[in-house]
């Protein structure tokens, strides 16, 4: 039987359930089934970001825990993994993305969108954590356009200001989304630290970049 | 002529669910100290005589309800032999995790605390102040949880990756947590703590679902502050707490610490009697407040879980961050002493705007 006959949204809500109980062998089961009917890409969209985005609505209000998201997010990279390997034309190369933890150890947040974005589909470098002067040279020597900063601290969070003044100086003109605690505690952070968006999800990473591609993603 | 209330009492009173005579404040500012000492943060720590000089300034400058021995969340990792590392804008920072692999967990050994020199600072600090503060305030120990100890000593990832897929690592570790934990806050309070902060961010439903929660962080706090010779209340360093609020009062706590993401109002009714609630200012937003902003945030937080007692007014998070200038942190001070006051009378007919 076929992804499209089932009832896209029953079966929506079996991959869910089984994300939320870590069960590996039911979601590759769920995502070999929906193959039967679906491309992958398509499967990406139907099946996986869907998933990912009840995730982050249910962390939002509360009902979801960030463990549960961590786990969630590395299973459906994962399987996205497998769908579209590293290789793969389909993989979205464009914009050029990198991901950074900005001068901290704690490098959960980042692990998360890293794997969210991946299992949509997205191809991002991952510049692991990073002092202020070398993320901008690195995001310039390799052409960045969209640079994703991670925080915990509120003194790295405002460093982010650090990192936008000296990208003002390259040539390329490259897109800041910062998020972390000290983001969803004040709302205006990023703003006043020069971000052109901040997301209180991992998911919610993904419509952003959409917008700043015009709908091109 | 009566005396004078002092913190102590204070706080007591509103720890027994009563109305003392205003709603004891906990102003925990602990960088702030450096900066009244005009020294900067790594020297600040170095010694236990400018740490208590600071929190007397403190106290004394902002006319608050204690005295803290806290020192910087990773000295607890530190003794472990784990990297801290400074900042001058903000708080010690702990570094790269030492446990680089789970499997050193099976012949990691438990630091003594009397042997460790950075615990030691904590310790004669904490006598000072139980010198210098003559009973009239209570003294603030803190401890990081068992539980929430390995984001530290290992990376939060790697934590995560022990919890779910070896059980039997983590029980090892949590075992060694424990004795650690037990130790270090019995020798905080035999140093001359009040009380224990028993800080576990990792329990809160924020970063594990409760069904999780109840088979190992509510369980570790049960056994750990079962051992714990004094008074402990958990802080979820502004993780939520209203889910597993019944667990917590059941694990032996007196008091909860309340993130600013919940309302301080519900998690009170919430706690029934049984929890006193702590909170919740958010810190981070506090850098921009104006004093009006200020005076109005006390007055919603006092008018949400003050009427009964029962309510120690602080920040949602456990430290207010340095960026936070000295007028706010007045203006919160003169707002509590001046809308703090019970019986809160003036609370009938108000509405924050």
């Amino acid at each position: 039987m076929g992804f499209s006959v089932l009832k896209p949204e029953a079966q929506g809500a079996k991959f869910n359930e089984a994300l939320l109980a870590m069960d590996r062998l039911s979601l590759q089961a769920l995502v070999a089934q929906a193959r039967n009917t679906l491309s992958p890409g398509d499967v990406i969209e139907l099946l996986v970001v869907p998933a990912l985005e009840r995730l982050g609505k249910g962390w939002e209000e509360g009902t979801i825990a960030l463990s549960q998201i961590f786990m969630g997010g590395r299973l459906c990279e994962e399987l996205v993994d497998q769908l579209l390997p590293k290789a793969s034309p389909q993989r979205k190369t464009q914009p050029k993305m990198a991901i950074a933890v900005l001068e901290d150890y704690h490098l959960l947040g980042k692990r998360i969108v890293y794997s969210t974005l991946r299992a949509g589909g997205y191809e991002i470098l991952d510049f692991g954590r990073i002092e202020a002067d070398n993320l901008v040279r690195r995001t310039i020597d390799e052409g960045i356009q969209v640079l994703l900063i991670s925080t915990l601290m509120l003194h790295s969070a405002l460093r982010v200001r650090v990192v936008r003044d000296g990208l003002a100086r390259g040539a390329q003109p490259v897109k800041i989304l910062a998020g972390g605690a000290p983001f969803r505690f004040d709302d205006q952070l990023w703003r006043e630290v020069g971000a052109d968006a901040t997301s209180r999800t991992a998911v919610g990473a993904i419509p952003i970049i959409h917008r700043w591609t015009g709908g091109a993603l | 002529m009566t005396a004078a209330v002092t913190s102590l009492q204070r706080v007591l009173t509103a720890l027994d669910h009563r109305e003392p005579d205003r709603v004891p404040f906990f102003l925990l500012a602990t960088l702030h100290g450096a900066r009244e000492l005009d020294l900067s943060v790594r020297e600040y720590f170095d010694r236990p005589e400018h740490v208590v000089e600071g929190q007397l300034r403190l106290r004394a400058k902002y006319r608050h309800d204690c005295l803290s021995g806290f020192f910087y969340g990773p000295m607890d990792v530190e003794a472990w032999g784990g990297e801290v590392v400074f900042a001058e804008d903000g708080p010690p920072n702990s570094g790269s995790p030492f446990l680089k692999d789970a499997e050193t967990i099976r012949i990691l050994e438990v630091p003594k605390v009397r042997e460790s020199r950075c615990l030691r600072k904590v310790l004669d600090a904490l006598k000072m102040l139980k010198d210098k503060a003559s009973g009239q305030a209570p003294i603030l120990g803190v401890v990081i949880s068992p539980f929430s100890l390995p984001v530290m000593q290992m990376g939060f990832e790697s934590y995560l990756e022990l919890l779910f897929n070896q059980p039997e690592l983590f029980d090892h570790l949590m075992r060694l947590n424990e004795e650690f934990c037990v130790e270090w806050a019995n020798a905080q309070l035999e140093a001359g703590a009040t009380a224990i902060c028993y800080f576990d961010p990792v329990s809160s439903p924020s970063i594990v679902p409760k069904a999780l929660y109840l088979k190992t962080g509510n369980v570790i706090a049960k056994r750990t502050v079962a051992r714990i010779k004094g008074p402990v209340a958990i802080h979820l360093a502004s993780g939520r707490c209203l889910p597993i609020l019944d667990c917590i009062a059941q694990s032996g706590m007196i008091a909860v610490g309340v993130s600013a993401a919940e309302d301080l109002g519900i998690v009170k009714a919430a706690c029934d009697r049984k929890l006193a609630v702590m909170g919740n200012l958010n810190g981070i937003e506090m850098r921009r407040w104006t004093p009006l902003n200020a005076e109005a945030k006390v007055k919603e937080a006092i008018t949400k879980a003050g009427p009964g007692g029962g309510f120690i007014l602080t920040d949602n998070h456990g430290e207010i961050p340095p960026q936070v200038s000295e007028e706010i942190l007045m203006a919160v001070s003169e707002a509590v002493h001046r809308w703090g006051r019970y019986p809160l009378d003036w609370m009938e007919g108000y509405g924050p705007e």
